[in-house]
């Protein structure tokens, strides 16, 4: 008798306990953080510029760039390694191995995935079919249709990512190819429409998949003043909800600070583009909180 | 057995009360964003290598060097972008180089002759300086991938390209074509191949493939009757023109005259 007694007692009690931890972790605010890593236009500088280049002397290279991903995981291991494309062409390493170096050392800095630049074409759509094999990270590309390609099934339009509790969706967006890549080269890779396809990415992982964060990873370029009507990162950030960064490529385009800019209900979205050649990495941090009182609270930017 | 039954209802109980307890709260979490911090980290020098990469660049990096680097030819005097009548050294060589080793390719496959080569002076994108000649010196002048074609055009767009250079006043590399440009700034003496053009005569021009599909607004070459696409990338031209030669000449010659 005075087991079973004792047995209730300490399942009641148990239960009372598990109920007020409960208690105790909605008042403490329970902070999430999650770093996001990106790099566009890297064009296979693998190598630092040299000491005597005139524009970039002794930046970049990707066994430092590896070096600094490293020590950044060692500090917050909950990071998302990003690029927006143009991966390919601009030095012999590209001629002489078609960017499977490239591929192979983004692999090894555990890049988690890219979107696809007009130059990754520049072996056709073959030549990237045939460095896939090496690429351990995934491709994402929401508007480009490769179904008619060798690169169809490889390719993903999104990809949810979970990391620290966090659930993470980034969709790819490329550029228009007719006029900029060669038709030989594209072949039948069809562009869909840039704002179209993103608010139905948008609807798919904020409405169905519920995600916490929304990434789009886009090779559209940051901005064209004098064509008001080209799509850029910008414009795409102002026509669509729902998103929480886009990281751009494309353009070349070195900002002093990520840009904060409105959507299209007025929310704040941050776009942002490390220049080209590798010679920056940018770094985002986003820390979420379990919070109800969403409206309230809002959110601060630090840039 | 009793005791154990008891205890078995009560862990039930329990279990049900915490399974419904953190459905309840869990369905009131919503993660949201309370602050975001964006920087732009700069890869210098002060970074260290990792020497894992830095290791397994290392193979890649010796071949391309080693490739790249062997001596080739020999220049003896440097061959730059200053124009001098409307034509330049580099520009010389190079329209003289792909005229003549385009043809080999052309007579072979399509038992014609290219009469004349055209390209475009924004195209070249270094000097090929005095000294020993590399592969990396036409990676230099030519990093992209550009690659031969040949537009069957008539005798007008031929005049069509004179015009482009009158208007440009760029010393656009040529070869196969001499004109005088007289004081009217209109163009006379126009000789291809030695020969006075002819209006209504069919030339094959030598470009690349960039400005054969209309680049650099050189809308002429989009109204050619043919293109032979030479599958010869204008860099490999420049590669094995150098393999060839042994010395490499400064050429200036008089092929446009302004009066």
């Amino acid at each position: 008798m005075k087991r079973r007694e004792f047995i209730e007692k300490t399942a009641v009690s148990t239960a009372m306990v598990g109920f007020g931890l409960s208690l105790s972790s909605f008042s403490k605010p329970d902070v999430k953080q999650i770093t996001i890593l990106h790099t566009n236009d890297v064009h296979s500088h693998i190598d630092p510029f040299p000491a005597d280049d005139p524009r970039n002397p002794n930046m970049g290279g990707v066994a430092r760039r590896a070096s600094l991903i490293e020590a950044i995981r060692k500090e917050n291991p909950n990071v998302l390694l990003l690029d927006a494309g143009d991966i390919f062409q601009g030095t012999p390493y590209f001629n002489y191995y078609g960017g499977e170096l490239e591929f192979k050392l983004m692999s090894m800095m555990q890049y988690d995935a890219s979107t696809i630049g007009n130059h990754d074409f520049d072996n056709g759509v073959d030549g990237l079919y045939a460095q896939m094999p090496f690429a351990k990270f995934e491709f994402l590309s929401a508007n480009y249709d490769f179904k008619n390609t060798m690169m169809d099934g490889l390719v993903k339009p999104y990809k949810i990512f979970n990391k620290n509790g966090i659930k993470i969706g980034v969709f790819g967006i490329g550029i228009e190819l007719d006029g900029l890549v060669d038709k030989r080269n594209y072949k039948e890779t069809v562009y869909n429409d840039p704002v179209e396809t993103s608010q139905e990415m948008v609807r798919i992982l904020k409405k169905e998949q519920k995600c916490d964060l929304i990434i789009c990873l886009s090779h559209l370029g940051y901005n064209y003043k004098n064509e008001p009507n080209t799509i850029s990162d910008l414009k795409l950030a102002a026509l669509t909800e729902d998103i929480d960064l886009i990281i751009g490529g494309h353009t070349h385009t070195f900002l002093d600070k990520p840009t904060v800019t409105k959507n299209r209900i007025g929310e704040e979205v941050l776009v942002n583009q490390v220049g080209c050649y590798g010679i920056n990495l940018g770094r985002i941090d986003f820390f979420l909180d379990h919070n109800k009182a969403k409206s309230s609270m809002g959110k601060s930017i630090v840039v | 057995m009793v005791n154990l039954k008891k205890y078995n209802d009560v862990f039930k109980l329990f279990v049900i009360f915490l399974t419904l307890f953190f459905i309840v709260s869990c369905g009131n979490k919503i993660l949201t964003v309370t602050k975001v911090e964006g920087k732009q980290l700069p890869i210098t020098e002060k970074i260290d290598q990792k020497s894992e990469i830095e290791s397994f660049i290392k193979p890649y990096r010796e071949h391309i060097d080693k490739d790249l680097d062997s001596v080739l030819a020999y220049c003896p005097e440097t061959l730059d972008k200053t124009a001098n009548n409307w034509q330049s050294t580099i520009g010389n060589m190079m329209a003289d180089v792909i005229l003549g080793r385009g043809n080999t390719v052309f007579q072979a496959r399509e038992n014609k002759t290219i009469d004349i080569c055209f390209l475009n002076h924004g195209g070249i994108r270094a000097i090929l300086p005095k000294g020993n000649v590399t592969a990396r010196n036409a990676y230099e002048i030519m990093p992209f991938e550009n690659s031969l074609v040949v537009v069957s055009l008539k005798g007008e767009q031929v005049l069509e390209i004179v015009s482009y250079f009158i208007k440009e006043k760029q010393p656009h590399p040529l070869s196969g074509m001499t004109f005088t440009i007289d004081k009217n700034n209109q163009p006379k003496n126009i000789l291809v191949q030695g020969k006075p053009l002819d209006i209504n005569k069919i030339y094959y021009v030598s470009t690349n493939d960039y400005l054969a599909n209309g680049g650099d607004n050189m809308s002429f070459f989009k109204k050619g009757i043919h293109t032979y696409d030479l599958d010869y990338k204008l860099r490999n031209i420049l590669i094995d023109y150098f393999k060839e030669t042994d010395t490499i000449k400064s050429i200036q010659d008089n092929r446009i005259t302004v009066e």
